[in-house]
């Protein structure tokens, strides 16, 4: 089961071309309801607005290298981390669904137009990385939709209360558990594939009403911090940190002369969770 | 003075939703981002702002005594034990303290209220309140002044 192509069987009812010209079209909703977002939101234009008041208020210049370098640090730790997350449980869950989509949908990809008929067998990677990438997003998606979701976690409602903002993570689970148990159920048309092709539309083609458009505007938010932070407008947060010796000195730190540098946690040690 | 959610920057935790004492910070139902359901019910208690781990949070001042142009923002950190404030002017003017929030580690120095054994009847008719004198010291060489500890008070405002 792991090792076939459920895309390459369907291949006998389905034209390999009408599969193809299925996922450009999914390619090209994404590419459009992307576009579309960011005109009617305002989100490229906010972010260049914002830019270009941190640059002009910056207190220091930052140059083409650092730049580079705040891009580097974006992409590893904001971005292939996930590292904004301050709940680890929601970046462990959010990880999970994020690399198991990606090689979920690469996979989709390269069976669909590599290896589209049972004449060009498919490689046994190809179809190992479409189930554990199915299976990772299961485990991220109902994990997060169960337990960790905002909703349920901290405001304490039932976690069948659906609403606009599921529509991206409903439709990305429907669509990956319609596939995997389609494929389970021996593939091929019927009423499972029907309901894995609709899910999967209503995934690629509400992108617009959904917030798939995230793992792009996200990022960008992400290098704005850090760019802020080292133009050293900060965003007008405060700079002052008790490590500086300097602001050891104050008076108002007389109290903190003997106390540890690491006090623990505080609030943080419980999780918000008291609706 | 009522709060407002940079949508960029928050992550939908919730720690805002949960800290609230007016329970008027909530979870956007398109977004899923938090937001300040009824801004004129806010009482500018910060206490969202300081907890909000993303400093999505910021606070907008009424157009009449903090024109535009001003920022009050603060950075609560919990495993330094300080809070720290700046104050931007509209004229430029920038302001920063840092104070301590604790002086002990979190969660060290809970009293054990429950093993303390009940005032007797002189304490409930006295006048001293609960660990009086033993806490403000009275009975450990008078009133503490800035003198008796060392310390000079100087003209005007210095942190």
């Amino acid at each position: 089961m792991f090792t076939s192509n459920p895309f390459a069987e369907l291949s006998a009812s389905i034209p390999p071309a009408v599969m193809q010209t299925y996922v450009v079209i999914m390619i090209v909703l994404v590419a459009a309801g992307t576009l579309f977002d960011i005109v009617h939101k305002g989100s490229a234009k906010y972010f260049f607005e914002n830019w270009r008041k941190s640059k002009s208020k910056g207190a220091k210049e930052v140059g083409g290298g650092e730049l580079m370098s705040i891009a580097v640090q974006t992409a590893v730790v904001d971005v292939l981390a996930s590292g904004e997350f301050c709940n680890q449980r929601r970046r462990i869950a959010h990880l999970l669904t994020m690399y198991g989509f990606v090689l979920h949908v690469v996979a989709t990809a390269v069976m669909v137009f590599g290896y589209p008929t049972t004449a060009t067998p498919t490689p046994g990677i190809w179809s190992a990385l479409w189930w554990i990438g199915g299976l990772l997003v299961c485990a991220g998606g109902y994990w997060f939709w169960f337990f960790i979701r905002v909703d349920v976690a901290a405001e304490g409602h039932s976690p069948f209360r659906v609403m606009h903002a599921d529509l991206f993570i409903l439709s990305l689970l429907a669509s990956v558990t319609l596939g995997l148990i389609w494929a389970i159920a021996g593939g091929g048309l019927g009423v499972l594939f029907a309901l894995y092709i609709v899910a999967t539309t209503v995934l690629f083609g509400s992108v617009p009403w959904s917030k798939f458009a995230h793992m792009f505007f996200k990022p960008a938010a992400a290098f704005e911090k850090r760019v802020s932070k080292a133009n050293g407008t900060a965003e007008n947060l405060p700079t002052l940190t008790r490590d500086d010796p300097e602001q050891q000195k104050r008076h108002s730190m007389e109290l903190l002369q003997d106390a540890p540098m690491d006090m623990g946690l505080g609030i943080k040690r419980e999780a918000p969770r008291h609706y | 003075m009522p709060t407002f959610v940079y949508m960029t920057r928050c992550d939908g935790c919730g720690h805002c939703v949960d800290i609230c004492p007016s329970d008027i910070m909530h979870i956007d139902k398109t977004y899923r981002r938090a937001y300040n359901i009824e801004p004129n019910m806010c009482w500018e208690c910060y206490s969202c702002v300081k907890a909000c781990p993303q400093h999505a949070i910021d606070v907008r001042g009424y157009a009449d005594f903090a024109p535009l142009g001003h920022s009050v923002r603060v950075h609560r950190d919990e495993e330094k034990g300080t809070i720290a404030w700046k104050i931007k002017f509209r004229n430029g003017t920038e302001k920063s303290f840092l104070s301590p929030i604790t002086t002990k580690p979190w969660g060290t120095a809970i009293p054990k209220l429950a093993d303390v054994p009940g005032p007797s009847k002189e304490m409930r008719d006295g006048q001293l309140l609960y660990n009086e004198p033993k806490w403000i010291r009275m009975d450990d060489g008078g009133l503490h002044t800035l003198q008796s500890a060392g310390l000079k008070m100087k003209k005007g405002v210095y942190y």
